[in-house]
């Protein structure tokens, strides 16, 4: 089993986002990066798969120097080997191409990511890989089993999900409950020091670019109703909000 | 410029949010003075379909197929590009979704267009192309531009209020051969919980978190749920902890929703919590403690117990 699984560079969930230069950059000051939350759980999935079925598991970053911290917590959790394109991943349809470039010829069975990344949510990233290498991608992928060449998977639908068999090789959007996130152990830490990393320059063209950013206007005060009198709110929310 | 917008059905009829997308679609064209069509895949009746005039839709093009699922993604997106392609569209609009998404992302692929999903307003098309779109699941937004000759793009539910006219399109056959493309792929079974409101779609959502106490409490929920008729939705540790399905789960790591109205019961309102409510016009939270984050985020907030709490929304709303 020959398995990539992509992950991203992202801010901490917790992060406060604010952007410097006159609104048109990202303010990176204080702000603390860790693995994409959803390629984290494809991550672990892959190196579950990788240590059941045996082969290679290598890990993919689209991202600059700095996402290095993060591709080496990836090989200690358990990737074999670590590629990084060295570029910012500014737009969906350049990382895809990215990714896809690197892909071409490599005889991966199975191309695992996050459903999207928690920074700029696109979720499309899997689909223009498929697509640009012409076989099959689901997304969000909650469950995989592998038996021989046929992948077991359910995806999430409005509402429920849905269960499906596909025969390798594929690109999933993965999420939970697909597997448990890792912590790395003390032994998998040291061994990712001497892991290889391939750093390789891009070779596409990104098709939309971020001229400004902007935060959402403050919120207004909240009105505070008493627990006694709850059911007047319905009115407010009818006469008032114009909600119902 | 030619616009095309795709959209899906839900049980033979236009989803809300595939109408929200074909008078976002319609609003384009006339701002760039070209014309708009619908494409449409899967089994409707012509008179459903004709109501995309209702919103700004002049011509509908149907291709009478099997309704989309996961297997045939491939097969779909292929109808989606080639249809752009013999139309010469260069704008392709859709409101996002996850089956959508994904044939919006492979069409894209197909025709190395520029793709920018969470659109938020009508783009600005006096010099380029520019869309905002929403970022960072909600907390801030990107004015982005789309440098591509074709551009795809999935815009959010609410962007603009709908405006219903009494117009009806003209509904024409597409004929589609899709076959070979989705032998790699079969679905097995498909587990789907019925009668309820969908959670993406709805309008008004009601949600619980740990503060409900266990799955055996969600009746009162469940309650002023059907009495608004509203979807369901709750945090990640309750959907962690099985005490609701996972599709219920909203948040940076769940669903996001946009509802008109979102109330929060028993919800403390941490950072990844927001991440996928904050597009909600109004947010009610009701916690027993003043302090909980989540009434920051609220327009209205009630402190009180939600076993208390939550009977007498139920009886005000049925009172209504
Ligand atoms: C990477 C990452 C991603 C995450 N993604 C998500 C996500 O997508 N969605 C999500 O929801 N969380 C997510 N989380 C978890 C998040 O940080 C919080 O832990 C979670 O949202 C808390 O859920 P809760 O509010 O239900 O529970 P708690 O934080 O335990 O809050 C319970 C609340 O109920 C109140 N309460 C208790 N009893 C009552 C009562 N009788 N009446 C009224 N109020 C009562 C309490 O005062 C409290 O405020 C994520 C975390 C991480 C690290």
């Amino acid at each position: 089993m020959k398995i990539l699984v992509c992950i991203s560079s992202v801010p901490d969930t917790t992060s406060k986002i604010s952007f410097e230069e006159n609104d048109t950059k990202f303010s990176k000051a204080g702000i603390q990066y860790i693995i994409g939350p959803y390629d984290d759980y494809a991550l672990a999935r892959g190196v579950e798969l990788r240590e059941s079925l045996g082969g290679t598991l290598t890990v993919l970053n689209v991202g600059l120097a700095d996402a290095e911290p993060q591709i080496r917590k990836a090989l200690a959790i358990g990737a074999d080997d670590a590629v990084r394109i060295d570029a910012e991943p500014t737009d969906s349809f350049f990382v895809a191409s990215e990714i896809a470039n690197y892909v071409k010829d490599k005889g991966f069975d199975l191309i695992l990511m996050g459903r999207e990344t928690t920074d700029y949510n696109s979720g499309v990233v899997h689909g223009i890989v498929g697509e640009l290498l012409g076989i099959p991608s689901f997304s969000p992928v909650m469950e995989l089993k592998l038996e021989g060449n046929t992948a077991t998977l359910a995806r999430e639908i409005e509402g429920g999900k849905e269960k499906l068999e596909a025969s390798l090789p594929l690109v999933l959007g993965c999420q939970e409950p697909i597997a448990e996130w890792k912590i790395p152990n003390m032994r998998g830490i040291m061994s990712a020091r001497t892991k290889p990393l391939a750093v390789i320059a891009p070779s596409s063209e990104a098709l939309t670019s971020i001229e400004k950013y902007e935060l959402p206007a403050p919120k207004g005060a909240c009105k505070m109703i008493s627990a006694e009198d709850a059911g007047s709110l319905i009115k407010l929310l009818q006469t008032e909000a114009k909600v119902l | 410029m030619s616009v095309l917008v795709y959209t899906e059905l839900a049980d033979g009829q236009f989803k809300k949010s595939s109408l929200e997308a074909i008078f976002y679609g319609s609003k384009v064209a006339t701002q760039v003075g070209g014309s708009m069509t619908v494409l449409v895949i899967g089994s409707a009746a012509d008179e459903e379909l004709a109501k995309a005039g209702n919103f700004g839709a002049t011509k509908v093009l149907h291709a009478n197929a099997q309704n989309l699922t996961a297997e045939n993604i491939m097969a779909y997106s292929k109808v989606l590009s080639e249809t752009a392609k013999s139309l010469a569209a260069t704008i392709v609009v859709s409101a996002k979704s996850s089956l959508a998404d994904a044939v919006m992302a492979r069409a894209a692929g197909a025709l190395k267009a520029g793709l920018v999903g969470n659109v938020v307003e009508l783009p600005e098309t006096s010099n380029g192309f520019k869309v905002k779109r929403s970022i960072f699941t909600g907390k801030a937004f990107a004015e982005t531009s789309i440098t591509s000759d074709v551009k795809f793009i999935a815009i959010k539910k609410n962007v603009l209020p709908l405006e219903e006219t009494s117009n009806s399109a003209a509904v024409e056959k597409l004929s589609v051969d899709t076959g070979s493309l989705t032998e790699s792929s079969k679905v097995l079974e498909t587990i789907k919980a019925t009668g309820t409101v969908s959670l993406p779609e709805a309008d008004l959502v009601v949600s619980g978190g740990r503060g409900m106490k266990g799955p055996e409490n969600w009746q009162a929920l469940l309650d002023l749920a059907e009495a608004l008729g509203a979807a369901t939705a709750c945090s990640k540790p309750v959907s962690d902890l099985d005490w609701r399905p996972h599709h219920e789960h909203v948040g940076q790591t769940g669903v996001k929703v946009a509802p008109n109205l979102y109330i929060a019961c028993g919800i403390s309102g941490a950072i990844q919590h927001l991440a996928g409510v904050n597009s909600s016009k109004v947010i009610v939270v009701i916690n027993k403690d003043p302090e909980a984050p989540f009434f920051k985020a609220a327009d209205y907030g009630i402190v009180g117990d939600v076993f208390d709490v939550l009977p007498k929304l139920t009886a005000a709303v049925k009172a209504l």
